[in-house]
């Protein structure tokens, strides 16, 4: 191939900005506004790329989105990228482009030989071949020999793309001809527009075909509209990708920028949408026709035209229908030697070349590129660029997300769309119109469906383009290597063996075939494909139809997706009022249910200093940050009633200032969550929940107070996070509390276990509530949260004199064990009953209406061999059981779990290991001993009450 | 995305809301409510294509309600406040 660049012309670049970069180390230069496939041709680089399967030599194919063979690499300068197509990406000073799939270069690729076992490696060859003994030892050998590109597992974007949500009455999404006469019709009836283009430049097929619209040259055109649009504040997003249409006309857009800055993700919510993404040309089905040096025959006129790019000295243009004699004529107005092989008979005009009419091309030779063609006649013409025009796809991604349905033209030789969809028009090349004045008008009439006036469309005024296509289908049994999918290296051979093997649904012809996969998504192969399956299984192509369509429509970054929704942001975790005085304290952090607490404290090792907190916890006094404890207020005169309901038991008989510890269910019956109840009046209640259950209460709470109970008369208020919780816990929390004056009688008399009381501390409302989840004596002290830290502080200073310890979360983990209380979700599952956990109860004696009520009365909740809550004792000198250990019974040689470990620690206040399980008939076997089985190791445990410390309770009230 | 109408904030992004069941699945009370009723009410779902009626929650307003919409082709037809009817006697 010697595509090389003209003295003069091409639109876009500027030849006084030469820019010079690197391709596979080689260096290349080109000029301002090249793509980087532009640049290379001009450079004379032939060979971009390796195919995916048989590492042969590709060349640049398209000139645009649709690209599947100039697939690259980019390091270096404002933007680094993995698989970019070098038709999209403009080429930047110093910019490193790598192919993909080739080593060490595109041009002297090593694994080059794989082409001549061509034959032996047909569709699905590795998988058959490598099933035995399995696929997973072969996969790493295979994935190292085939693929594109390769992805830096440590790479990180330096910024975050920002994403801008946005809403418009119509978005037009390509702006080509028709996209421009949409937005400017919509424009000018002051409706809020948005137009994007893929490419840099608006304008579509104008930039480089001949037209004449509203008497002015189609360029002059162009800009004469984007002014006008500017003018009417029309959104114009040029190099924006529209890669997915969703759900109520929400359109997703990349926009990329070539400043260095990330890209934009928008999401534009437009009540009406237009798609003018224009057409893609097909490629002819011929012998080789995969070599370096064939082109698509748009593209050839879009290097001419827009980048002073001819694409080679001998050009033979094959084509079946009208649309590839304008880039005959120009390239060879050029100074290319021009002939075309037209397989229409009656299209022999034309004598400035050699025509052949009624002809094709059998066969493409060459090595590394197209040397000479030979014709169907056998007639041979030597040539170093091929242009091949099979005709038209129009590009209804879009319509088809949207659920639109395609319909067969033959006049078109290709699908276009069927019905209708609301909020969705279709116009120009995309909707199967040929002409400039068809396009136009198509445009204008997409827009109108916004009721945006009755304007007259932009008028074409030269002469119009014509179609008249031949089909030009691969046809089975043909002779030689005929290429239908470059990317992902799929022959016609291989459809025809699919079909064989009885692969005759499309979907299933491109799972197996890989056909239409990767990176173009078979943009240029996809209707050959199906053609050819349509010809094999004796169908017509209408009915063989398209495989599904889904977003996105080209590749889209995951770091342009994600946006800020990253790392720590990807999931934000809640953080506690005193979270810098823990600090201060020297905590170590952990997440629970999605807050940040302090597991420790302390340098030390993790084990040794939660043990020494626990030890000490059951000394003299601990002090610990419960702030993350749900405190939901129920409050109104069907408070009580409320209550009553939402709780397994029985609440409204609480008196003011008293707690109670009770259970939520689920409807069906499984223990929700479990807390105290604190009456503070007659109608305001106070739900204590589980940390990490706060949300999902509250949203229980409120759909049963609006679902059962009188909105009017009973409210929901989750006041978590408005206060701090502190624990004081231990033989001396009274006395502590008492040197702080909060202004309220601690007296047992007055304050005793399960009551709650109210001070003041520093002039802010205290709450006080004797609840422990220790075993020991325990208050719970609510304030302000923006005035936790001076009582923080206070029972630090004061605590000294006691030598108070601060604890973690674990160690308070270890203290509730001891003592048999349970954790929600940790020693419950999804299955666990109220009296499971030894709650019978309310179930037995409730005679009114509660949540999950019913049950607990079925055949499953009644059964005998429920697994309950016990507690383990192992023998002495043993370590802790592990936590999901299963309790097991043997039975004729068969072993059979009958529970299993939910809670396990090492006791310090016992000098022996703790556990907590759920076993069968646990409650009625205690002093029984079991086997326990852990990784195939088997301990014996014996089954106890749950409660292992203070079983009698005295230490509540020592 | 889907759009959904929240009958007291208008129209938002389906992310803030929750689903919250079939519409009409009434609660059998009692202890000693009939078994199938009570596993109609718990699991049985009518999973329909096409028309249906839902209840939805507005996770930012708090507000549950009821919405028409289809399943198929994701329209709308209308959403209004849980016991609407009644508050208007």
């Amino acid at each position: 191939m010697s595509a090389r660049r003209l003295p003069a012309g091409g639109g876009e670049i500027d030849r006084a900005q030469p820019i010079d970069f690197t391709f596979d180390g080689r260096p290349v230069s080109g000029f301002h506004g090249d793509t980087i496939a532009s640049a290379l041709l001009a450079s004379g680089v032939g060979i971009v790329g390796r195919s995916l399967k048989y590492h042969r030599p590709r060349g640049v194919w398209g000139a645009g989105v649709e690209e599947p063979n100039a697939i690259v690499e980019v390091a270096g300068g404002a933007r680094s990228a993995i698989n970019v197509r070098a038709t999209m990406e403009l080429a930047r000073q110093g910019m490193s482009v790598r192919s993909v799939n080739a080593s060490p270069t595109a041009m002297n690729d090593r694994k080059a030989f794989i082409d001549r076992f061509a034959r032996f490696i047909p569709a699905g060859f590795y998988n058959k071949t490598f099933m035995w003994p399995e696929w997973r030892l072969f996969e790493p050998r295979v994935r190292a020999m085939a693929g594109l590109g390769v992805a830096d597992p440590a790479w990180t974007p330096a910024l975050r793309a920002d994403q801008i949500n946005h809403a418009c009455d119509l978005l037009v999404v390509g702006a080509g001809p028709a996209g421009l006469a949409a937005a400017l019709h919509a424009s000018s009836a002051g409706l809020k527009t948005v137009l994007v283009d893929n490419g840099a430049r608006p304008g579509g097929s104008l930039r480089h075909r001949a037209g004449s619209i509203d008497a002015m040259p189609a360029a002059r055109w162009v800009e004469a509209t984007m002014a006008a649009l500017r003018l009417k504040d029309c959104l114009i997003l040029p190099s924006t990708t529209a890669f997915g249409l969703y759900d109520h006309n929400l359109a997703g857009l990349a926009q990329r920028h070539d400043d260095g800055r990330p890209d934009t993700l928008w999401r534009v919510r437009a009540r009406h949408i237009v798609i003018a993404a224009g057409a893609i040309e097909r490629p002819l089905p011929f012998a080789n026709n995969d070599l370096p040096g064939v082109m698509s025959a748009d593209a050839a006129l879009v290097y001419l035209q827009r980048y002073g790019v001819v694409a080679g000295a001998r050009i033979v243009v094959a084509t079946n229908n009208d649309s590839a004699r304008e880039a005959a004529g120009a390239l060879a107005e050029a100074g290319a030697a021009v002939a075309i092989v037209d397989s229409r008979r009656d299209h022999g005009g034309g004598a400035a070349f050699d025509v052949r009419p009624g002809r094709t091309i059998a066969a493409a030779h060459g090595r590394n590129a197209v040397e000479r063609v030979t014709l169907d006649d056998g007639a041979v013409l030597a040539a170093d660029c091929v242009l091949v025009s099979g005709g038209w796809t129009p590009t209804l991604h879009l319509f088809c997300q949207a659920r639109g349905k395609l319909a067969w033209s033959e006049a078109l030789a290709a699908f276009i769309p069927a019905n209708p969809v609301p909020g969705v028009s279709v116009a120009g090349a995309a909707a199967g119109t040929v002409s400039l004045g068809d396009a136009l008008a198509s445009g204008t009439e997409a827009a109108r469906a916004l009721r945006a006036g009755q304007a007259p469309a932009p008028r074409s005024t030269g002469n119009e383009n014509t179609l008249a296509i031949l089909p030009a289908w691969p046809k089975s049994l043909a002779k030689g290597r005929i290429w239908i999918d470059y990317q992902s290296d799929v022959t016609a051979k291989d459809v025809e063996l699919a079909a064989r093997e009885n692969f005759v649904s499309v979907e299933h012809l491109k799972r197996y075939t890989t056909l239409g996969m990767a990176l173009d998504q078979g943009k240029t192969s996809n209707l050959n494909g199906l053609a050819l399956l349509a010809d094999v299984t004796g169908r017509p192509i209408a009915e063989v139809g398209t495989t599904s369509y889904r977003p996105p429509f080209t590749p889209t970054p995951f770091a342009t997706l994600a946006g800020l929704r990253g790392g720590e942001l990807m999931a934000p975790v809640r953080r506690l009022p005193l979270e810098t005085a823990h600090r201060r304290g020297r905590a170590v952090f952990q997440e629970y249910g999605g807050w940040l607490r302090p597991a420790y404290y302390g340098a030390g090792p993790a084990a040794e200093s939660i043990r020494d907190e626990a030890r000490r916890a059951r000394q003299s006094v601990a002090l610990f940050d419960a702030s993350t404890l749900g405190k939901i207020e129920v409050i109104g005169p069907q408070a009580a009633e409320f209550v009553d309901f939402v709780y397994y038991n029985t609440m409204s008989t609480l008196k003011a200032g008293r707690c109670r510890y009770g259970f939520m269910l689920s409807e069906s019956g499984v223990v929700f969550d479990d807390g105290v109840l604190a009456r503070l009046d007659e109608n305001r209640f106070v739900v204590s929940c589980s940390s990490s259950h706060v949300s999902a209460v509250h949203a229980r709470l409120e759909e049963w107070r609006q679902d059962r109970f009188d909105r009017k008369r009973l409210f929901i208020h989750n006041a978590t996070a408005d206060l701090a919780t502190l624990t004081v816990s231990g033989p001396n929390a009274k006395t502590l509390l008492e040197a702080l004056a909060l202004g309220l009688d601690l007296d047992d008399s007055v304050l005793p276990h399960m009551a709650i009381g109210r001070g003041a501390f520093e002039g802010a409302d205290i709450r006080v509530a004797r609840v422990s989840f220790t075993g020991d004596r325990s208050y719970e002290a609510s304030i302000a949260a923006d005035k936790a830290d001076r009582l923080w502080a206070r029972l630090i200073e004061a605590g000294k004199a006691f030598d108070a310890v601060v604890i973690g979360l674990e160690a308070l983990m270890i203290l509730r064990a001891e003592k048999g209380y349970i954790v929600i979700g940790k020693d419950t599952d999804g299955a666990t009953l109220p009296h499971d956990l030894g709650v019978a109860g309310p179930r037995d004696r409730r005679s009114t209406e509660y949540v999950g009520r019913r049950s607990l009365f079925t055949e499953e909740a009644m059964r005998g061999d429920r697994k309950q809550l016990v507690g383990l004792i192992v023998p002495e000198g043993e370590p802790p059981l592990a936590t999901g250990s299963h309790g097991v019974e043997r039975q004729g040689g068969e072993m059979r779990s009958i529970g299993f470990v939910t809670s396990s620690y090492d006791s310090p206040a016992l000098g022996r290991p703790i556990a907590l399980a759920l076993i069968e008939r646990g409650a009625t076997r205690h002093g029984e001993t079991i086997e326990i089985r852990h990784m195939g190791a088997t301990r014996r445990a014996t089954i106890s009450p749950p409660c292992a410390f203070d079983p009698q309770g005295s230490r509540l009230d020592a | 995305m889907q759009l959904f109408p929240c009958p007291f904030c208008g129209l938002r992004d389906e992310t803030e809301f929750h689903y919250g069941g079939e519409a009409a699945t009434p609660r059998p009370d009692g202890a000693d409510a009939p078994a199938e009723a009570w596993a109609n009410y718990l699991y049985m779902r009518a999973n329909p294509k096409g028309a249906t009626r839902e209840i939805w929650v507005h996770v930012t307003c708090g507000e549950f309600f009821e919405m028409a919409r289809d399943t198929v082709t994701h329209v709308v037809a209308e959403s209004s406040a849980l016991g609407a009817a009644e508050r208007g006697r």
